[in-house]
């Protein structure tokens, strides 16, 4: 179980010690609709500081809908967010991507014309100073701060183990792999809450189990935070500290996985009412 | 001979200027999906721009174009806060329909304000011209070229190497991930905007010196559509190489074929190439092509 706080990264000390109890990302009323369509109703949800929370439910259960309004795609009908003690209903994506939320696209969506090592670059951005001039200009120190986040890149490139393929263009890799580079590019950004969303969708046993131990691995070496969205019970059980079920937009159960697991409105969830 | 290679120069030169306005409608193509019909009155702006500066207040030639370029970087940024911006989320061809009312609009005001006389530039390239062996040159033409050249050369490079053109390029190839990446989408098209009006105008101010200045300019932007579509609208390289194929086109067409058929070859030989280019590559020159694994 990936109870982080334990061991003794270095990056882990930096960020303060790892504890459960501090919630890190807080949702209160979310309630989100398009049109007529309610996608999510009144959801409270506390994102507890270096947890892995997953996020279950059945196909329309409302799950990316809830990431979206985490990362800022979508802007809630009502509610509020507060991440790090401070609102963020109102921010834009690209400005809670600066605060330190990364994520992960169900439908990978990775710069396809780039290679791996641009799209990982790409997730350095956030630490780039800011400048039209210097970025364009003064190449002395710009290029001391490239030899810097380039280093940081080649750990995640280790990490992850894609040595490689990095000069290959993205868009020629195998489905399993580009799904690794987009968890590398999350990783770049060095956020402190990272939202996957079906990181292992349409993997085989193999890869799942990979990616299964790169989540293990990152939340024990530098504490992230993680939500993540899976559909294999297997790999919830395995690798969340908690589990939210969402149906219908409604969250219908909160716990452990193995709580979860024995809910009664779970089950009737998704196998269907008794009759 | 003289005469096969006095038509190249024309070709590149003026091919060098659809570069330019073909590099305006490619960025923004590739950041925003739109096709900017206004693209050719932002070359007509930035020229009358120009010349009212040196004509009007005797600024010197070089401060003008500095100036306008300035005044571009605003003209930029300003229609794409007020005309595309509200049109975020709305489908694709209301933004386009949008930039054609634009370029009613500024052509209307250029009009209003300048009227429909042919101006000239007074003669800021020397009227003598170059001789190489044989040829002769205006320097008026040689200075174009070199100044579209460089220009297209720097924004190459901007493109490929600066932290910024970099975050252009991958906000243009998939927006939805460049904004979780913390980058804002919506200053680099601010940005793309605002490029888009500068090559315009320089276009505009180099063209300007050659033939003169007249409302009539702004149908460059719709002669320069070939060459974008010939390219591949989503390749900055496809827009230059276009340019200049296009250019040549025309000129040589003009020289060869309008004497025989007795004229209007030279405006319909870019689309004839342009039609037999996409019937073998649907996505141009340099195109992307869009594959989707079903």
């Amino acid at each position: 179980m990936a109870s982080a706080g334990t061991t003794g990264s270095g990056f882990l000390l930096k960020k303060g010690c790892i504890d459960q109890l501090t919630p890190q990302l807080t949702i209160e009323g979310l309630t989100l609709h398009f049109g007529g369509v309610t996608a999510l109703t009144g959801i409270y949800l506390e994102i507890m500081r270096g947890e892995i929370l997953a996020v279950i439910g059945p196909n329309g259960a409302g799950k990316t809908s809830l990431l979206n309004c985490i990362s800022g795609l979508y802007r809630p009908s009502e509610g509020k967010i507060a991440f790090e003690d401070r609102e963020i209903t109102q921010l834009a994506p690209y400005q809670r991507a600066r605060m330190g939320i990364g994520r992960t696209f169900q439908n990978i969506e990775l710069f396809k014309h780039m290679t791996v090592l641009e799209n990982l670059m790409l997730g350095r951005h956030v630490h780039l100073k800011p400048g039209l001039i210097s970025s364009g200009l003064y190449w002395g120190r710009a290029q001391r701060e490239e030899v810097k986040h380039r280093r940081r890149v080649e750990e995640i490139i280790d990490f992850l183990e894609i040595q490689s393929i990095r000069k290959k263009p993205v868009g020629m890799l195998a489905y399993g792999l580009q799904k690794r580079v987009e968890l590398g590019r999350a990783l770049a950004m060095e956020p402190t809450l990272l939202l996957l969303d079906e990181p292992m969708a349409g993997m085989n046993i193999e890869e799942k189990e990979d990616m299964a131990r790169f989540v293990l691995d990152v939340s024990e070496e530098w504490g992230t935070t993680m939500v993540l969205i899976e559909h294999d019970m297997g790999v919830v059980m395995d690798v969340s500290d908690r589990v939210c079920v969402l149906d219908f937009g409604r969250q219908i159960a909160d716990g452990t996985p193995e709580k979860v697991q024995q809910d009664p409105l779970v089950i009737r969830a998704y196998l269907g009412q008794q009759q | 001979m003289d005469f096969f290679l006095q038509l190249v120069i024309t070709g590149l030169v003026v091919g060098s200027v659809y570069a330019l306005v073909a590099l305006g409608f490619v960025l923004i193509y590739k950041s925003s999906d739109v096709i900017n019909f206004a693209q050719g009155e932002f070359l007509l702006v930035g020229a009358y721009i120009a010349l009212t500066m040196v004509m009007l207040y005797n600024v010197p030639f070089l401060a003008a174009v500095a100036l306008t370029l300035g005044f571009c970087v605003l003209l930029g940024l300003l229609v794409e806060r007020l005309v595309l911006r509200p049109f975020i989320g709305e489908p694709v061809i209301s933004v386009i329909m949008a930039t054609i009312g634009l370029s009613l609009l500024m052509r209307g005001l250029v009009q209003m304000i300048w009227g429909t006389d042919t101006r000239t530039f007074p003669g800021i390239f020397s009227d003598t011209p170059i001789r190489m062996g044989e040829l002769v040159v205006s320097s008026v033409y040689l200075w174009s070229l070199a100044l579209a050249i460089l220009l297209l050369v720097v924004f190459n490079l901007f493109f490929k190497y600066s932290s910024t053109g970099i975050v252009m390029r991958a906000a243009a190839d998939d927006q939805m991930a460049a904004l979780s990446m913390g980058i804002s989408v919506k200053r680099i098209v601010a940005i793309t905007w605002a490029i888009a009006a500068v090559v315009a105008a320089v276009g505009g101010i180099l063209l300007g010196n050659i033939n003169g200045i007249n409302p009539t300019l702004a149908y460059i932007g719709l002669l320069v559509l070939p060459v974008v579509i010939l390219g591949g609208l989503d390749s900055i390289p496809g827009a230059i190489v276009g340019g200049f194929t296009i250019g040549l086109l025309e000129a040589l067409a003009g020289g060869y074929l309008d004497p025989i058929f007795g004229g209007g070859v030279k405006e319909v030989a870019p689309f004839v190439v342009l039609v037999i280019v996409l019937m073998i590559r649907p996505y141009g020159l340099f195109g992307k092509e869009i594959i989707e694994r079903v």
